[in-house]
């Protein structure tokens, strides 16, 4: 692994900086390359792009707190607006040299008099002509912004005639960034993804200290087996790699088997983590719950989501008219003779048919159905008889309330309202039961 | 070009005559430097030193004519005259300014030189009234005026009103990049090389012999020769320059072909090739579903249901390695992608909408994909197969 060097820094902070970022030397002596010296002038734009989680957040920001270069770090959906990252921004450069004198009130509307008064604050502090990092993070709501802050940041250095680099981290690409008529184009650096081994390598340096670590890297390969085709999120795999490790080594604690004995660990823990695939991975049970059911050791079937399709209880009537509402929606009108009464006729497939066989409905989402058809079919699908009495109109009512059922068109439309249906196959089989 | 717009500038000076013009030019083109060399010559005139002032505007930052106003009160000093003055209208506070500073100094008055920078972005305010005032002012001829405005768009004319434009004195001047690629081959070397009054004689000379041995080398030539047919303005080699020259440290004194080579090729990185490189496996078969969907389906939007079907007949029909996920995390898988912007939907979604049946489109061309996927590390050999197989089973 390369040492890096650089000749205005000293040997023992780059060493800690080296310690601090595995796997993402190259990308750290780049930049050190591209920003040189503390005076020396560098790009006034960097762009920074890669994946979710690929780090570019935390190496920037221990590169400029270790080297203790004067930044300002803004995150861009926090202060979404010009006027909030305008003001936060001026806020932390008075902040940055002076802890003891407070923050005083500024005001900074557009980007005008924000060039007016970042001149004043750099040339207040002793900076001595270092350059000044301003970081964004998030920089893709920059767009959602005025049309003029993004093109007017990346040329801050002209704008303001100071030693100042504006360094943007995002997941987009930069193609998607550029404005209509152009603008200074910033040096692109790209921060690639970790691999399957850098992943393990990080993942395991976080073992704890009762277990040995190749235990711990045992472990890790099992998860990554399990989840590296879903996702490589290194974020996700950290919450993941927590969350299970207690049950891993419960054979260990039990006393059934000893760390070296993988097949083991590995029956007990495999429908672990298909099940926690299903749930924790889809945020649909909070981590402290899975914590419980872990101790509870219980019966996986009674496992509550929070798009909780269990929780509803909807009463008889409604759960027919939902179940009515689905089949309306997704089948055809042709089709309902053929399946909804006694003696049904053959469906004749003309040539209409044969082009359109291609696209089901199951795809395309539901259609619209009126109100007559919804309430044909609820009177076939029920075994007793059903009076059309105002309960079932009511019913009708909550279920479009508990967005269940949607309601389409207008209301002074005059063929009668019509409704969809928008829920999934899998929820309908749930209510069915 | 130079001395035309030195001409000019000299006249409204030292003569007193009132002028506009405008200076258009592709981005990086040079206009700025341009102005700036003029106004360092102009400078050295004595006369001209005593008596010119300057108002810089920039369209980035006065996005309003209020705004750019009090710029312009700021930057002619005159903050204590204007007080707490009240003006009707926008023309009153311009002739007050300027009368202003006719009585502040001698009986004549002082010529003012206006620049606007970004100057179509002035054009977009309401009225045009920042415009219309100065251009009035240059030719009624009270106070020696002189606007310049540098654009990039080479139809801003057709962008101003015609009270505007009628004002105006119609001279335009263009800077396009003309050089061909010997010139360019010579811009770069004088770029590179080091002035003559550089402190450390030996090394300056070894230097700039290293940059006449690279601008013979026949690599660096096709180099520069791509880089001139993408783009032929000057900040593109600039920021190649820069990038290479930071590799050069104490121990790395000369610049060499192979940093000049590894900074044209990040350079020329695909950047969507990049994001895909980062994607799960899961991921990239989505995509693959998607394009096969475009290709026979000749690019209509799909939406999330029908890429989740296509994914489940190629995992029942041919894939060995991958098992059937779950829908809610296959959608997840789809939700990180719309996240990466490499999927976008047609139209804004509505409240009552489905997310699974809102129609999207794929932002990435087939050649791309498949770069991409001879660049995938690890890939399962099945998903290469089903993303390079063409659907004949439909």
């Amino acid at each position: 692994m390369p040492n890096l060097e650089h000749p205005a820094y000293p040997a023992a902070t780059l060493l800690r900086l080296e310690s601090l970022v595995p796997c993402r030397e190259s990308q750290v002596s780049m930049l050190l390359s591209i920003f040189g010296e503390r005076e020396q002038f560098t790009f006034p734009s960097i762009f920074i792009y890669g994946h979710t989680s690929s780090g570019k957040t935390y190496v920037m920001r221990t590169l400029l707190n270790t080297l203790q270069l004067p930044h300002v770090f803004v995150n861009c959906v926090e202060h979404f607006t010009s006027r909030l990252l305008l003001e936060e921004i001026l806020i932390q450069l008075q902040n940055c040299s002076s802890e003891t004198t407070p923050a005083s009130r500024v005001l900074c509307d557009n980007f005008n008099d924000f060039v007016r008064l970042f001149k004043q604050a750099v040339t207040n502090q002793d900076l001595q002509d270092q350059t000044l990092y301003i970081v964004l993070d998030r920089a893709e709501q920059l767009r959602e912004m005025e049309a003029n802050i993004l093109p007017a940041f990346l040329r801050l250095q002209e704008l303001t005639d100071r030693n100042v680099t504006v360094v943007l981290l995002t997941e987009i690409v930069w193609e998607l960034f550029r404005p209509n008529t152009g603008c200074f184009e910033p040096l692109i650096l790209y921060f690639p993804d970790y691999s399957i081994g850098h992943l393990q390598k990080i993942l395991s340096n976080n073992h704890p200290p009762e277990y040995s670590a190749d235990f711990y890297a045992a472990y890790i390969n099992i998860l990554l087996g399990v989840f590296y085709m879903v996702c490589r999120d290194l974020k996700e795999l950290q919450h993941l790699a927590a969350l299970n490790f207690s049950k891993y080594c419960e054979p260990v604690v039990r006393g059934e088997a000893n760390e070296r004995d993988t097949r083991k660990l590995w029956k007990n823990i495999e429908p672990h983590l298909k099940k926690a695939m299903q749930t924790v991975y889809l945020r649909e049970i909070s981590s402290s719950q899975w914590e419980r059911l872990q101790h509870d050791d219980g019966d996986p079937g009674q496992l509550k989501g929070l798009s909780a399709h269990a929780h509803v209880e909807l009463p008889y009537y409604s759960k027919f008219l939902l179940i009515a509402a689905y089949l309306a929606s997704y089948n055809p009108v042709r089709t309902d003779k053929r399946f909804f009464l006694k003696h049904h006729g053959k469906i004749k497939k003309t040539n209409f048919m044969k082009k359109h066989e291609k696209t089901s409905n199951h795809l395309l989402g539901p259609k619209p159905v009126p109100l007559d058809r919804l309430l044909a079919i609820l009177y076939s699908i029920v075994d007793s008889r059903v009076a059309p009495t105002a309960n079932i109109f009511s019913q009708i009512t909550s279920l479009v309330t508990l967005q269940l059922l949607s309601l389409v068109g207008h209301n002074d439309q005059l063929d009668g309202p019509r409704y969809k249906c928008t829920v999934s196959l899998d929820f309908i089989r749930a209510i069915a039961r | 070009q130079c001395r035309h717009l030195l001409e000019l500038l000299k006249r409204t000076t030292l003569h007193g005559e009132s002028n506009s013009a405008l200076i258009i030019g592709p981005r990086g083109s040079g206009k700025t430097t341009l102005l700036n060399h003029v106004l360092k010559e102009l400078m050295e005139i004595k006369q001209v030193r005593e008596n010119l002032l300057k108002v810089h505007l920039n369209g980035l930052l006065q996005t309003n004519d209020k705004v750019a106003l009090k710029e312009i009160t700021r930057q002619l000093h005159l903050e204590n005259v204007v007080g707490d003055k009240v003006f009707g209208s926008f023309a009153e506070n311009l002739v007050f300014l300027l009368e202003a500073l006719r009585k502040g100094d001698r009986s004549s008055s002082c010529p003012v030189l206006f620049v606007l920078d970004e100057f179509d972005l002035f054009v977009h305010h309401k009225n045009q009234t920042l415009l219309y005032n100065l251009f009035d002012i240059s030719q009624s001829a009270q106070t020696p005026v002189t606007v310049i405005g540098l654009t990039c768009r080479q139809d801003v004319l057709e962008l101003l009103e015609k009270r505007v434009k009628s004002r105006f004195s119609h001279r335009q001047i263009y800077l396009m990049n003309t050089f061909d690629f010997k010139q360019y081959i010579k811009i770069f070397k004088e770029q590179l090389s080091l002035p003559a009054d550089f402190l450390d004689e030996s090394f300056a000379q070894k230097w700039n012999n290293n940059v006449q041995h690279l601008s013979e080398d026949k690599t660096v030539q096709d180099l520069l020769q791509n880089l001139f047919h993408c783009s032929k303005d000057l900040r593109s080699l600039h920021l190649l320059l820069m990038l290479a020259l930071s590799n050069v440290t104490a121990q790395h004194p000369l610049l060499a072909v192979a940093d000049l080579v590894e900074a044209s090729k990040q350079r020329g990185a695909d950047s969507r090739a990049n994001v895909i490189h980062g994607l799960s496996v899961l991921e990239t078969c989505l995509i693959i579903a998607m394009k096969h969907l475009n290709d026979v389906y000749e690019g209509e939007p799909f939406n999330f249901q029908m890429v989740y079907n296509e994914f489940q007949k190629f995992v029942q029909r041919k894939a060995h390695c991958m098992y059937s996920f779950e829908k809610p995390v296959v959608m997840k898988a789809f939700e990180h992608l719309l996240q990466l912007e490499l999927v976008k939907p047609v139209e804004r979604p509505t409240v009552r909408a489905q997310r699974e049946y809102l129609l999207m489109k794929l932002l990435l061309d087939n050649n791309q994909i498949m770069d991409a996927l001879q660049a995938y590390p690890n890939c399962p050999t099945d998903v290469k197969q089903w993303a390079t197989s063409s659907l004949s089973w439909l």
